[in-house]
């Protein structure tokens, strides 16, 4: 294992946040303090509780999740998809690092940030809203094992992107609507019965439900569901990435 | 002594099915300086791309110090830096941070006083806080020559090292080649400078259409190949070759002030005695002479022409 190389590239990437800092942290948590004043603090007064948790707090995990699964897609796009933009990428192909030890780097540095922004979020969410969290460790657990999955999902977009425009595509016209369409601002049994059915196709559904158990104890859908979903989801983008890595596609000829 | 890098039978069809290379033999040896040459699109960075690791090879093997580049890519690897003919850098970052970044990639725990040295050699010491965008495109490529460095290998890739470098910097680099070639790293230029090959190699390989179509020593390349000139300036012009000179296969120039006797750089040089013996008896005069070598360019054009 070359820990030196992985080394490298994660604190690259982390740099990256760094030089990006305003972009990288203040954005995120800014637009999520937006949400927390209009939909917590001004709209969520005036909600009814939902299964017994003020709105304000209802969302508090919904809002977490969509920052976490838009920025480790975007970063972990990004972060793979500029060498080969700028042609950097000639270093990392010559290097004596293996597919492994490159995404370790590259998604290790992207969960990280979105486990960071994560936690930011929660931290700011405290300001607006009470909430408490039930089972912390499951919280962290699932905050984890999310940043991961779509930090490799990311990874793989930003492989088989071609230009800037595909590489946003899919954070924008993808994961922002089914997280908005997954229960983030709504329980799902406040559905009518066939998009209740219909929305159990959306795999954020269960990433915000098991999500929200964690902090209330309340879910749409069966815990280990979720947990399994998400495992089942890292696993398919694992999958993804050894054929990528395997058949050398779109990075090596 | 073994040789560094040894290519055996390799052969190169990229999915477009364009054959860039075709049963490559060639063994680099320890600590030389070796120079590819070849028209654009003949092959030369596809070679150097297999032998880094950045093209999968096709067929045939390459060792690099005697290990598999497919099979013990990790040790292989480390051997190599490589110089890219592309300016490709990620221009955000600073001089330091890229050159500590290719260190750690190439797997070498972080060494501040060697890079600082190596800094120190490439006049980028000054430099090492700035960022590559503020860097000048001469200055770009010694970055790329300090990453390539960065993890002290024994084998230095420079894929068209001066291309777009003006001649004062060229003169620098070369400098700093020939510096490196004596602390013991074997060097692989790719160029279309011939003079540079002339200036620099210790052997020459000639690739064209995905073929090596020739490797040798420069000197006895040149030697083979080259053919000498003596030029006399005669006093007065003469209408033709005198009869008695015929055996010369002499040539007049066009306005029939020059006469061009062409040998055979190899050849004992006897016969120019016999020649001047010769215009001496005809009463032919001439009032300056002088021998020119053909150079490697000339060489390389005819070479290519003959393979053509």
């Amino acid at each position: 294992m070359n820990f030196y190389a992985i080394k490298a590239i994660y604190l690259f990437e982390l740099a990256r946040t760094w030089r990006t800092l305003m972009q990288s942290i203040a954005s995120p948590v800014l637009s999520t303090s937006l949400y927390f004043i209009v939909f917590g603090s001004a709209i969520g007064s005036r909600m009814v509780a939902i299964d017994g948790i003020s709105y304000g707090a209802f969302i508090v995990p919904g809002l977490i999740m969509l920052t976490v699964l838009t920025e480790s897609t975007s970063n972990a796009s990004f972060g793979i998809y500029m060498p080969k933009f700028s042609g950097t990428i000639y270093e990392i192909l010559s290097a004596p690092v293996s597919a492994v030890e490159i995404i370790l780097g590259y998604v290790g540095a992207a969960a990280s940030k979105a486990i960071l922004l994560g936690l930011i979020i929660l931290f700011t969410a405290q300001f607006f809203v009470d909430f408490s969290i039930m089972h912390p460790l499951w919280m962290l657990t699932f905050l984890v094992l999310t940043a991961i999955s779509f930090s490799l999902f990311g990874f793989i977009i930003g492989v088989l992107a071609n230009s800037f425009e595909q590489l946003q595509i899919v954070p924008l016209m993808v994961i922002t609507p089914l997280t908005f369409l997954g229960g983030s601002f709504y329980s799902i049994s406040m559905l009518p019965p066939l998009w209740q059915q219909i929305t159990l196709f959306n795999p954020v559904v269960y990433l915000i439900s098991g999500f929200r158990w964690s902090f209330y104890g309340v879910a749409d859908v069966n815990v280990g569901l979720s947990l399994a979903m998400i495992l089942l989801f890292m696993a398919s983008c694992i999958a993804v990435i050894c054929w990528i890595f395997h058949t050398g596609y779109k990075v090596k000829v | 002594m073994q040789s560094i890098i040894q290519v055996n039978n390799l052969s190169k069809t990229y999915p477009s099915g364009f054959q860039a290379l075709q049963n490559i033999q060639l063994d680099i040896r320890r600590g030389e300086i070796f120079a590819l040459l070849g028209p654009n699109g003949a092959g030369k960075t596809t070679l150097i791309s297999i032998i880094c690791g950045i093209v999968n090879p096709g067929e045939g093997t390459v060792l690099v110090d005697g290990l598999d580049i497919v099979q013990q890519y990790r040790k292989a690897r480390q051997r190599i830096g490589l110089v890219p003919q592309e300016l490709s850098v990620s221009i955000f970052e600073t001089v330091w941070d890229t050159v500590s970044f290719s260190r750690g990639l190439f797997g070498k725990p972080a060494d501040p006083a060697y890079l600082q040295q190596l800094l120190r050699d490439l006049s980028l010491w000054d430099k090492k806080d700035s960022k590559i965008m503020t860097l000048s495109g001469g200055m770009k490529r010694r970055v790329l020559i300090a990453k390539a460095l960065a993890h002290q290998p024994q084998i230095l890739f420079l894929d068209e090292p001066t291309a777009g470098v003006d001649v004062e910097l060229r003169r620098d680099m070369w400098q700093m080649i020939r510096r490196l070639r004596d602390s013991g790293v074997t060097i692989i230029l790719t160029t279309h400078y011939i003079e540079e090959a002339e200036d620099m190699a210790d052997r020459i390989g000639v690739i064209r259409a995905g073929k090596l179509i020739l490797v040798d020593d420069k000197t006895s390349l040149m030697q083979k190949l080259g053919k000498k000139q003596l030029l006399l300036q005669l006093t007065t012009p003469l209408q033709q070759i005198p009869v008695a000179l015929a055996g010369y296969q002499l040539q007049l120039s066009a306005d029939n002030n020059q006469l061009i006797y062409t040998f055979d750089a190899q050849q004992e040089q006897a016969t120019i005695t016999s020649l001047l013996r010769q215009l001496n008896t005809q009463g032919i005069e001439f009032s300056d002479l002088h021998t020119r070598e053909s150079s490697l360019e000339d060489i390389f054009i005819s070479l290519m022409g003959d393979a053509a």
